[in-house]
């Protein structure tokens, strides 16, 4: 078994998957009853998408464990999902600036894993990236709206920028498993991401009226190595206590 | 007496031609452009579908449709093989299939789907020229975006700015 494509294929899953189940947590919260639609069905592609990176780990690992026992049965040191995607719901600035990040670099991400050596996730990266470019039209929009909007929406939408930078640097710190990855061709080169990720982020924040934050701050890193943060315990107890309490139940 | 053991393709994809869409029932899963292929391995029937949307929940309904209305035909060897790439696009929807969406109240989808060659180089935000759709109930092009998302994946809600009613888009995909 090709242990780091396991672990590669682990890190897209979990990143769509925890980004998932937080927007399913605003199901029936949202600000207005489009931005409650728009960010359960965003929620909803992002789950359709784990299917296929679990359901592809699942068999390259060979050991049996199948897209839901991988979702529901690993725990909290086992999740290789980036901080970013675990950080706090919080008021609606907080949730856009995190999908805006995470929409962007996760464009970027699916268009360079379209050439990917490995065919099958190229193909799963061709799925995803007509999904994920209505995503990011949408959170551009919306940043754009909010950040050039009133004093109230750009304060707010300001300091999320300022609070979830430092969370956006992980996805391009590359350790020796997305090195090797880079290496057999099957991962895109981190520098060429920044490069298109901080670009298009620079361009809207510009029309957004919003200031861009230093890209050679400090960034927090270690959920790709399983290193997260109290949150994602909370995530992972509201999301797998079905599984737990009544192992195997099917409905 | 047994029947005939099928393996006429053409018969079968008539057959799937009268499998309806378990959310939009007026159109079948032939012209929605799921069905991509049937072929017959050995006297084992092969239907390969493609997901609409990633996360459409209606797929694992489509194949059990397509099983059960194959099964009660006479095809019982019969598997059902998901095909990823080429991605399912709205452009491969019949023009039969579009007809039937209109006169459901559902605008069909403008010739128009997400280029992924045109992604190279970045997303220019404004160069998106928003789709011109027509008002399924009178005909007018005088429409506005009202949501980006709809009551499935694969819709947008719309208002007519004439006749002032409001209806679903299905998106270019």
């Amino acid at each position: 078994m090709d242990k780091a494509k396991f672990e590669y294929l682990l890190r897209q899953g979990d990143n769509a998957l925890i980004l998932s189940q937080q927007l399913s947590q605003l199901c029936g919260k949202g600000p207005a009853l489009e931005e409650d639609m728009a960010l359960t069905n965003v929620a909803l592609d992002l789950l359709g998408q784990t299917r296929m990176w679990l359901t592809y780990a699942g068999e390259l690992e060979g050991m049996g464990r199948d897209e839901d026992r991988l979702a529901y049965l690993r725990d909290n040191r086992e999740f290789r999902n980036v901080l970013l995607t675990e950080q706090p719901n919080g008021d609606y600035a907080m949730v856009m600036v995190r999908q805006f990040f995470f929409d962007t670099w996760h464009f970027f991400l699916m268009r360079e894993l379209l050439n990917s050596t490995d065919k099958r996730i190229a193909e799963i990266a061709e799925k995803s990236i007509k999904e994920v470019t209505y995503h990011l039209r949408r959170s551009g929009d919306l940043v754009v709206r909010l950040g050039d909007g009133s004093d109230i929406s750009h304060a707010r939408m300001q300091a999320a920028v300022d609070e979830l930078w430092t969370y956006t640097g992980e996805a391009f710190i590359y350790d020796e498993l997305d090195l090797a990855m880079v290496e057999q061709g099957v991962a895109p080169a981190a520098e060429t991401l920044r490069t298109a990720f901080l670009q298009h982020v620079a361009e809207v924040f510009e029309e957004a009226t919003l200031s861009m934050p230093s890209p050679d701050a400090y960034m927090q890193r270690g959920g790709k190595q399983g290193r997260h943060s109290e949150r994602l315990g909370y995530i992972l107890a509201e999301m797998q206590f079905l599984q737990r309490a009544y192992p195997g139940v099917e409905w | 007496m047994t029947e005939a053991i099928v393996t006429d393709t053409a018969q079968v994809w008539a057959w799937l031609g009268e499998v309806p869409d378990p959310e939009i029932p007026v159109i079948s899963v032939v012209d929605l452009g799921i069905v991509r292929e049937v072929a017959f391995e050995g006297g084992e029937c092969v239907v390969t579908i493609t997901p609409t949307y990633s996360g459409c929940p209606a797929m694992q309904v489509i194949a059990e449709d397509v099983e059960a209305a194959l099964h009660a035909r006479g095809v019982d060897k019969l598997r059902i093989e998901t095909r990823l790439s080429p991605a399912w696009t709205t452009d491969w929807m019949s023009e039969a299939g579009k007809a039937a969406l209109k006169g459901y109240g559902i605008a069909p989808p403008v010739q128009q789907v997400i280029d992924i060659s045109g992604l190279k180089h970045g997303v220019k935000r404004h160069a998106i020229q928003q789709p011109d759709v027509a008002c399924p109930h009178c005909g007018s092009h005088h429409t506005r975006l009202t949501s980006q998302f709809g009551s499935t994946p694969c819709k947008a809600l719309y208002q007519c700015l004439d006749c002032r009613e409001p209806f679903d888009y299905f998106k270019c995909h």
